[in-house]
């Protein structure tokens, strides 16, 4: 086996591969052996790195060099002067600004300094479809000491020492959830892996998923050897093609190294995992929902208790957990329980990992330890505001959770404070919102998606939430009343006491937190029938200035339903009876001379 | 294969270990010179003679890099070794036949090989 020098690691990931990171990746190989290097330099595709922004990324070890938007023309240059004559390409590095010198290497990044990489610990470090590569990082080894060395008391005991509470949303501690079902007595247990990511914007578990995903199979049968569970399925949305797919070659070499299947590592426990592929529905994601999925019913949540630890899937005793949580239970059994508890605070212990998106400089997905305040992961991960505009608010916890302000930006990252907050953990979407957000148009948005998500099944949830998505409309449109806001404020309440599941529980946490700290620009819309941000288009309308307009016509040209009128002569005006709002005359004038207002 | 035991896996790991042995950081690093005015005195050669040497001895976890011309052309090839904790020492007009003496001397045994030391920095 020839010593390769180098590794060159091209992200695979989904945002990497649609930015071309394959033919990135072909075009290595190609060089390589053109310049006879190809003994001496390594090609590996990893998953996600977590800066699919500047994707697509290639690192080359030994030196950790991070590039940034490599096209397929860079890859001659990155052979030919790194590879060949040592000589790191400068245009390819990252530059923080302007004003900054580019980053070499990958510790040096800003983006990765703060953070602490647990559940992604092998994400764009090793290959997802070589087992090896995850052997040769500790893997399957916590299974081993599972198998070899430990009770499932024990290891039990070593995951409620923990700390670990559920990261799918609801923050139940692992542990204890393992217990109960291991209590539960039956000839058949199941242990889940809920990979359905509903949340608009989240991909967390997506990028596990594809980035390693035998570190999720680990922990699935560390677990059902702990629980007495022979078999396992993962629940993925059919949208994730890819990690299916590396899902599948995961599991068919664990299998082959006797790592998953019957009489594991010689003993006599055995586990299998089977993948089932959803819909994409979101309330699929509610574990009694999705359960009923797998069956084969429609998939719609069923009352509880009896919880799944008695009485889940077919009627067996199950226990399902998120991607990420079964990520975290091979370092905890390797490192113990009392490692991992070292890590957070109080009672939120070990790290989250969450997707950035929004107005953020640097959008993408950063595992930090709990406590860390929002401030630190707006403005030293994500670099702060594009273009530095002012922070407005901060939305946590996606369609289940709310919005926080800037009077927030120093609250600590753990499961009370932001509950206290009026928002969630939830399974770590964060979306940043800058001053040009409108927060009516905000809650608009995620409930337009609960109410459409809505399986129907509970009065309260499928009526309610459409009512509270009337309402918002009105507002947004300038039609709203002062009653309006009381009434939304009351349905808000019942809609969250009265729903059956999660789903329609938490739906109203965006209107309510919007209310409770963005109320000013509710009673604007009504009272004044203005949008302070300038977002709502019913609200808004684009004037031509006489005295900038140049009258090139310009806009005319580009308004898609010609509503600008004007020629050589006389200064365009907008037919504001026709116009649509859609922004584009003020994007293309090139002397400003249009304004929205 | 089925792994049936820990030694089983641990086997696979040591290999799979070797595989991966260029992405881990804190080991020994040679650093040659591959600049044109390296290139043009053979610093090439000295490249392949090092890694034909560390797999012939089987040394994995010495990490081979590149870089370019460091403004001192004349004592080109020029090879690094820094080993963790010790100050980077630097070798100058260094031949194929003088790597596996730096190999075994300076990697191995951590004597320098002063006959060919041009430099020192911590
Ligand atoms: C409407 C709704 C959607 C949910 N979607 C997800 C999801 O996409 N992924 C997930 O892991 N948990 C989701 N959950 C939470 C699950 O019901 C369940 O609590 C979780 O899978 C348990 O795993 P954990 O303890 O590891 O977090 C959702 C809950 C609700 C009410
Ligand atoms: S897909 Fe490449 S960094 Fe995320």
């Amino acid at each position: 086996m020839p010593t390769y020098r180098s590794h060159v690691l091209v992200c695979g990931g989904t945002g990497c591969v649609a930015g071309g990171s394959q033919i990135v990746q072909a075009r290595m190989k190609e060089e390589l052996v053109k310049k006879g290097l190809d003994k001496e330099v390594l090609v590996v595709q990893t998953g996600c790195h977590g800066m699919c922004e500047l994707g697509p990324i290639v690192v080359v070890y030994p030196e950790g060099t991070f590039y940034t938007r490599v096209q397929p023309d860079d890859v001659k240059l990155i052979v030919e002067e790194h590879l060949y004559k040592g000589r790191v390409v400068e245009k390819l590095l990252y530059k923080p600004s302007e004003k900054m010198e580019s980053v070499k290497h990958y510790n040096e990044l800003p983006f990765y300094a703060k953070q602490h990489r647990i559940a992604l610990r092998n994400c764009g470090y090793i290959n997802p479809d070589n087992i090896e590569e995850y052997i040769a990082r500790d893997g399957y080894q916590a299974l081993a000491k599972v198998l070899k060395e430990m009770t499932p008391d024990d290891v039990i005991n070593e995951m409620k020492t923990s700390g670990l509470r559920g990261r799918g949303g609801g923050g139940f501690p692992t542990g204890m959830k393992w217990e109960f079902c291991k209590k539960s007595v039956s000839d058949k247990k199941y242990t889940i892996c809920n990979a359905d990511e509903g949340d608009p914007g989240a991909f967390m578990d997506r990028s596990i998923l594809e980035g390693d995903p035998h570190s999720v199979l680990e922990g699935m049968a560390i677990g059902a050897f702990a629980m007495g569970a022979d078999e396992g399925y993962i629940y993925c949305r059919a949208e994730y093609p890819l990690a299916i797919k590396r899902l599948k070659t995961a599991i068919a070499q664990a299998e082959e190294y006797g790592l998953l299947g019957r009489n594991i590592m010689g003993t006599n426990f055995s586990f299998e995992i089977h993948i089932k592929e959803g819909a994409g529905a979101f309330v699929c994601g509610e574990e009694t929902a999705l359960m009923a999925s797998i069956e084969g019913e429609r998939g719609m949540p069923r009352p509880r208790p009896p919880f799944p630890a008695n009485k889940g899937l077919w009627a067996k005793p199950s226990n399902i957990n998120n991607v990420e949580t079964w990520a975290n239970v091979s370092p905890i059994i390797i490192n113990g329980g009392a490692w991992y508890a070292s890590m957070g605070t109080e009672k939120s212990k070990g790290t989250k990992v969450f997707a950035l998106t929004g107005k953020v400089k640097n959008t993408g997905l950063v595992e930090v330890p709990m406590g860390i305040t929002i401030r630190e992961i707006i403005f030293d991960l994500g670099g702060g505001i594009i273009n530095d505009k002012a922070f407005k608010a901060a939305q946590i916890g996606g369609p289940s959770g709310g919005c926080l302000t800037e009077a927030h930006l120093d609250t600590p990252v753990d499961y009370e404070s932001l509950t206290a907050a009026g928002a969630i953990m939830g399974s770590g979407g964060l979306v940043i919102m800058d001053e040009e957000t409108c927060m009516v148009d905000v809650a608009k948005f995620f409930l337009e998606f609960t109410q459409r998500e809505s399986c129907g099944k509970c009065v309260p949830c499928r009526e309610g939430t459409k009512q509270m998505l009337l309402t918002l409309e009105r507002i947004t449109r300038g039609e709203g009343t002062m009653e309006d806001l009381d009434k939304l404020e009351e349905l808000a309440v019942m809609v969250k006491e009265s729903s059956l599941c999660g789903l329609g529980q938490t739906a109203p946490n965006p209107v309510l937190t919007t209310l409770r700290y963005f109320r000013h620009e509710y009673e604007a819309h009504i009272r004044e029938k203005t949008c302070p941000a300038k977002a709502c288009a019913a609200l808004i309308q684009y004037i031509v200035n006489p005295d900038l307009c140049r009258k090139c016509g310009l806009c005319a040209k580009n308004c898609p339903v010609t509503c600008i009128s004007g020629d050589r002569q006389t200064p365009y005006v907008i037919d504001q009876s026709k116009c649509i709002k859609c922004g584009t005359c003020l994007e293309v004038c090139p002397f400003k001379a249009i304004r929205k207002e | 294969m089925k792994i049936t035991s820990l030694e089983d896996l641990r086997k696979i790991k040591a290999s799979a270990t070797d595989q991966t042995s260029a992405r881990s950081e804190g080991k020994t690093r040679i650093i040659i010179g591959l600049g044109t005015c390296g290139i043009a005195a053979g610093a090439r050669a000295v490249m392949e003679a090092v890694l034909e040497e560390l797999s012939k001895r089987g040394l994995k976890d010495v990490s081979v890099e590149g870089t370019g011309c460091i403004g001192m052309c004349q004592q080109e090839p020029l090879l690094d070794v820094i080993r963790p904790g010790e100050p980077r020492i630097t070798y100058g007009l260094v031949t194929v036949q003088d790597v596996p003496r730096i190999v075994s001397e300076h990697l191995v045994n951590g004597r320098i090989v002063e006959d060919r030391l041009i430099g020192r920095a911590d």
